[in-house]
């Protein structure tokens, strides 16, 4: 494997790095979901239950407020960190000629 | 026949059909045929490469199979559904612009080309080809039964004339206007479904009288019902939690979804997709399966869960706008049908005939095979869609847990780990497919977690030390990834 010696494509950098990103966004989605669900909050016996806007807390914080969470940060993220690269490769090659 | 439900639904039927023939009309000659109808020319935007990716990916299940267990399950099940989020944002974030500029570089109109170009193998390419033909055209044909049935409900004509009315309405556009078309249906029937969710939804919570004295109603009947445990206690954590694998991450790997990552102009189509998809995803996600759980004591002891759907729909909603909403659930098989079709028939033509049969056929060949060909497995689908046999239900239980199974791996560590190699590629996806059947034979649902797990750890393990064992035979030809 020489892939040391040939020159890396620097928009493939960028692709690992974004990837990296969708699966931090995946853990972290997954663990405000399991952990308003099962933890404290949904896991006591139904007489004890907080509700919000009606709905059970656990219920509220796990998939509503969850999913608006979520969506928040995939814009930031998204926003932020993503880059504009161009999908062709004759493009990027005459502007490196240039 | 209720005429006041019907008509939007035929207006629904006209209209995606006059779009499929304007979208027709709009193939772009510049590019080469296979590049138009099977991608589109690679020109998707931002906000039709997310509805297509979401519709694609809805199916009957998200509108009608969906809410029934819901009705019965509770919030429980509400919650496992919101593990799809993931897939707004997950596909096109670690496909990504890797996928996107590798296959401009393979000029690769289909998954299958994709593979083939990154593991130079005739098998890899025949295996995928065999396994996307067979499962995904059971799991089209049963598609079509459930649109057939939904037709069959609404206007009570029979199940045969539905069938006919919904594969026509399908064929005509796919077949004439490909890729393209499909896509821009997609759009529509997105639109449609995430309208609908919201307009019925809405009007379930004001029926039930607002959602404080819905959800006590519910805990009065059954307090389970507004637990994360289903109605019986029985959802454990990690049995939902797998859902995450099957639903969520692993969609990565379904061909339907994943050639929908190549499709698309521009990195600034991509970006706007994730947060369009994140957004019409978890609403429709969230909203149809309430729904599901809000009608129950509006609506107590139905006993046949598909129909739950149909039934709140025309219970809380004058006629013409449950018409309306009910045309959410069709946009949603029609959407996924579409896009099985046009993929099975990319397989046949572009994957099995141009690469191994007739190489250098010529422009106008193509053409007329991919029309024939579209047609004839349309045609297929019909009849087996009829009277559907055991072996077609029995295929369509492994077509999605079966092709993640099979492609999550040689996709995405084709894309990022450059020392996996043919060998990884075809022992990964035997195991993968060939584990999902065995197990759910036999063993369904291993230690609590929903069949798919292991069968995704196990192509994961035998695709890794397979390529290591055998990295020294063959020669690095991957330089075009790195």
């Amino acid at each position: 494997m020489d892939s040391n010696k040939q020159r890396k494509d620097p928009r493939f950098k960028i692709a690992v790095k974004e990837a990296w990103i969708g699966i931090g966004l995946v853990l972290f989605n997954f663990a405000w979901w399991f952990g308003f669900a099962y933890g404290p909050l949904g896991s006591r016996s139904v007489e004890n239950y907080q509700f919000i806007l009606g709905l059970p807390a656990w219920f509220f914080y796990s998939c509503v407020a969850g999913f608006i969470v979520m969506a928040i940060l995939v814009i930031l993220a998204v926003k932020l960190f993503f880059k504009d690269v161009s999908f062709d490769d004759e493009e990027e090659g005459e502007a490196e000629i240039k | 026949m209720n005429w006041q439900v019907v008509t939007p639904i035929i207006i629904f039927l006209v209209l995606i059909f006059i779009i499929g023939f304007w979208a027709s009309k709009k193939m772009n000659s510049s590019n080469s045929f296979l590049q138009e109808y099977f991608l589109g020319g690679r020109e998707l935007g931002g906000f039709i490469l997310a509805m297509t990716m979401m519709a694609t990916y809805g199916s009957a299940s998200s509108f009608i199979g969906g809410p029934g267990v819901a009705y019965t399950q509770g919030l429980g099940w509400v919650l496992l559904a919101m593990s799809q989020v993931v897939t707004g944002y997950f596909v096109l974030m670690v496909l990504g612009k890797k996928f996107a500029i590798v296959a401009r570089r393979y000029q690769a109109v289909t998954l299958i080309d994709f593979l083939k170009e990154r593991y130079k193998s005739k098998w890899v390419v025949l295996l995928s080809a065999f396994s996307i033909i067979i499962f995904l055209f059971s799991a089209m044909a049963a598609q079509w039964v459930g649109g057939a049935r939904l037709i069959e409900s609404l206007t009570g004509i029979s199940y045969i004339s539905a069938l006919f009315i919904f594969a026509i309405s399908v064929m005509v556009y796919v077949v004439i206007g490909g890729f393209r078309a499909v896509a821009l249906t997609d759009a529509v029937q997105g639109a449609i479904m995430f309208i609908g969710t919201l307009i019925l939804l809405i009007a379930v919570i004001i029926a039930g009288g607002g959602i404080p004295k819905i959800i006590s109603d519910l805990a009065a009947e059954n307090p389970n019902l507004i637990t994360p445990y289903g109605f019986d206690g029985k959802l454990t954590p990690l049995y939902v939690s797998s859902f995450w694998i099957l639903v969520g991450v692993g969609v990565v790997g379904l061909p339907q979804v994943t050639v929908r990552a190549m499709s698309y102009k521009n990195s600034n189509a991509m970006h706007r997709a994730i947060i369009i998809g994140t957004i019409v995803v978890g609403t429709i996600m969230l909203g149809m399966h309430l729904i599901g759980v809000f009608a129950r004591p509006i609506l107590p002891g139905i006993e046949v869960g598909d129909t739950v759907m149909p039934l709140i729909a025309l219970k809380v909603l004058p006629p013409w706008l449950a018409g309306i909403v009910l045309a959410a659930p069709m946009a949603a098989i029609m959407s996924t049908v579409d896009s099985l079709l046009l993929l099975v028939s990319s397989a046949v033509v572009k994957d099995v005939y141009i690469n191994y049969i007739r190489p250098n056929a010529s422009e106008g060949t193509i053409k007329k095979m991919s029309f024939g060909v579209t047609t004839v497995l349309g045609i297929l689908v019909f009849l087996m869609a009829i009277s559907p046999p055991d072996l077609l239900i029995w295929l369509n239980l492994f077509s999605f847990g079966g092709l993640e199974a099979a492609f999550i791996w040689p996709v995405v560590l084709g894309l990022y780990w450059q020392r996996g190699n043919k060998f990884g590629a075809i022992t990964s996806m035997l195991a993968g497919t060939g584990s999902y059947i065995f197990i759910h034979l036999y063993f369904p649902n291993p230690f609590g977690m929903h069949t798919v797990t292991l069968p995704i750890v196990l192509s994961f393990i035998v695709f890794i030390a397979v390529s290591l064992l055998t990295g020294k035979k063959v020669e690095n030809q991957i330089s075009l990834l790195s």
